[in-house]
């Protein structure tokens, strides 16, 4: 048969997925583990962090968001690079010995989506307005349980910001490339493999790794405006 | 007893002075009606005698209690208050978890948080709505359960910022009966602002009329409406005529006063030479022929020069040698088959003129 090479790719991805393709499923696997493993060691470090800025007054407040914010920006592969420094043998941490594990892409995934994760929570908290806050002090909270209420009550937006830097970590190619370099059955993900096999005109597989790339990041959207809607 | 006495207040916002030179004590068991135009400070003024935030400087005695030498006693202190803000405030739970919050930062028990939230739902009229979730409730019942929020905590001062300003009328009948009842039934002390000048006065047993940050005149509903002391509160409380005039002679405890070219008897001593008029348009008594007999001081030929409907009510403007306005039903001023252009006749007792100095604050 000598169809549209893209037309024979579509169906021989559909066939690798509805199969579970072995190589298929490991890569997806993978993948999921190292962005998820990130975004909980992210969420763990920046949300405390991020409700740290809000609450305190110090000076410089303004200054440390508004770097925040410009790190949401941050080119990956400027953080794989410079991960890659500190993590080679020639780095600080070389006696890590994370370089090309998956070890090694969660650490530099939880150090890209950081910045995002605090910024995200300190607008998330901030979108409690004053009258809020006046309400809570005035029904005779202490601090602490003031800002447990603040809390509780921006939760929905904080689980937006987690599943949004999910949704960077999972898409994003510059880190994983740098520091895990897409070894096959060690370090290749979604978005390395895609880049690799297309690279090779291996269409079926790519546009297969593709379609299930795009369907976790659907997923992350639909939960996000699920969550958003509350 | 006095429960509030706030001394020379004074809030500063960076460059902004929101409040400066407040004077007001608050005696236990009343009702104290904080009225005066958007941006005087009401809400700012509640919000430092709440103890929600510190005064940039004076003296604030709370409960007899010092609070600028005790800054550890403000959270026990602000437990034994309660607030009711303008703007319907809802946390994003259910309408039961609403109320109970401030029992619960109080440490209550669950089985007493229990049975309050349900006693203070019933009260409200809120009980079908437990389980709902409060942002899904409509402006008026989320503002009912912000209110229950508040009296489930028994507060003894009660303070309330404009509760009433974006309800609809049968919201607002609510909240001020059960305002009045725990008054009157549970003897709580409270303070309400409003820019309804006739809910102040439904509700008040005494108001504080705040102009530009610090509160101008403090009163029986009375003495404010009827005997402001400047012409800003006269303005701002609503009087028809504030006109210019000069004290022409005094005798008897009567000043006269020539505004324009009439001469007008006030029973008010003369606080100054060059003075403003002050009064109320419903105290004139318009008439279509010279009265026979007339007790009051002050009868004047005039002529219509204009009507104003105010629903149910007319502005009658007439010129008697001063422009007065006259406040009259609407019903009585068709009887009367008022018209402009009509001779007609003006009168008024010496006790409606009320006079303030020109050149006061």
């Amino acid at each position: 048969m000598n169809g549209n090479p893209i037309v024979e790719g579509f169906i021989e991805a559909i066939r690798l997925i509805v199969s579970l393709d072995p190589q298929v499923v490991e890569i997806t696997i993978r993948s999921l583990y190292v962005s998820l493993t990130a975004t909980f060691f992210a969420a763990l470090i920046a949300l405390p962090l991020g409700a740290l800025i809000y609450f305190y007054e110090f000076r410089g407040k303004h200054a440390v968001v508004s770097t925040l914010q410009t790190l949401y920006a941050l080119p990956t592969v400027i953080v794989g690079l410079v991960m890659f420094l500190l993590l080679s043998n020639i780095g600080p941490f070389g006696f890590l010995r994370l370089l090309y594990t998956p070890g090694g892409m969660i650490v530099t995934q939880t150090v890209l989506i950081i910045p995002l994760l605090m910024g995200l929570t300190v607008s998330a908290l901030s979108g409690i307005d004053r009258d809020k806050r006046y309400t809570i002090t005035a029904l005779g909270a202490s601090r602490l349980q003031t800002i447990v209420t603040i809390i509780v009550e921006s939760r929905f937006a904080v689980m937006s910001s987690v599943l949004l830097g999910f949704g960077r970590a999972i898409s994003e190619v510059g880190t994983v490339m740098i520091i895990g370099g897409n070894i096959r059955g060690a370090t290749r993900v979604l978005t390395t493999a895609i880049a690799l096999n297309t690279s090779m005109a291996n269409y079926s597989v790519s546009i297969a790794l593709g379609i299930i790339l795009l369907a976790v990041a659907l997923g992350v959207n639909i939960a996000l405006s699920l969550v958003q809607r509350r | 007893m006095v429960i509030i006495e706030a001394r020379d207040i004074r809030k500063v916002y960076g460059n902004l002075e929101v409040l400066h030179d407040v004077d007001l004590s608050v005696e236990e068991g009343e009702i104290l009606g904080l009225i005066g135009p958007s941006g005087s400070g009401k809400s700012t003024l509640l919000r430092i005698l709440d103890l929600i935030e510190p005064p940039s400087g004076g003296e604030l005695s709370v409960f007899g209690t010092d609070t600028v030498a005790e800054r550890s006693r403000w959270l026990d202190l602000r437990r034994r208050m309660g607030m009711l803000f303008q703007r319907p405030i809802v946390f994003n739970a259910s309408v039961y978890d609403n109320v109970a919050m401030g029992l619960r930062y109080r440490g209550v028990s669950g089985s007493d948080i229990d049975r309050k939230v349900k006693e203070a739902l019933d009260a409200v009229g809120l009980s079908r709505y437990i389980k709902s979730r409060a942002t899904d409730l409509s402006g008026g019942e989320q503002q009912r359960v912000a209110l229950s929020r508040v009296l489930v905590t028994d507060p003894e001062i009660l303070f309330l910022d404009e509760p009433t300003a974006n309800l609809d009328p049968g919201s607002t009948a609510t909240i001020e009966r059960i305002v009045a009842d725990l008054n009157r039934e549970a003897g709580m002390t409270v303070l309400i602002s409003t820019h309804d000048l006739a809910q102040g006065q439904r509700l008040a047993h005494r108001i504080a009329v705040m102009i530009e940050g610090t509160v101008a005149q403090a009163g029986s509903p009375h003495a404010v409406f009827h005997e402001p002391g400047s012409r800003k509160i006269a303005g701002f409380v609503g009087v028809q005529n504030i006109i210019p005039g000069r004290i022409v002679s005094r005798q008897g405890g009567l000043t006269t006063v020539a505004a324009k070219d009439r001469r007008i008897i006030s029973a008010t001593p003369s606080p100054a030479d060059e003075v403003f008029v002050v009064i109320r348009g419903e105290d004139i008594s318009l008439h279509r022929r010279e009265p026979g007999y007339e007790e009051a001081e002050n009868l004047f030929p005039a002529r219509v020069t204009a009507i104003e409907s105010m629903a149910p009510f007319v502005n009658v403007t007439v010129d008697c040698g001063c422009d007065l306005v006259v406040l009259m039903p609407a019903r009585r001023a068709e009887a009367l088959e008022i018209h402009v252009g009509m001779e007609v006749w003006v009168s008024l007792p010496a006790k409606v003129v009320h006079l303030v100095p020109q050149n006061g604050p």
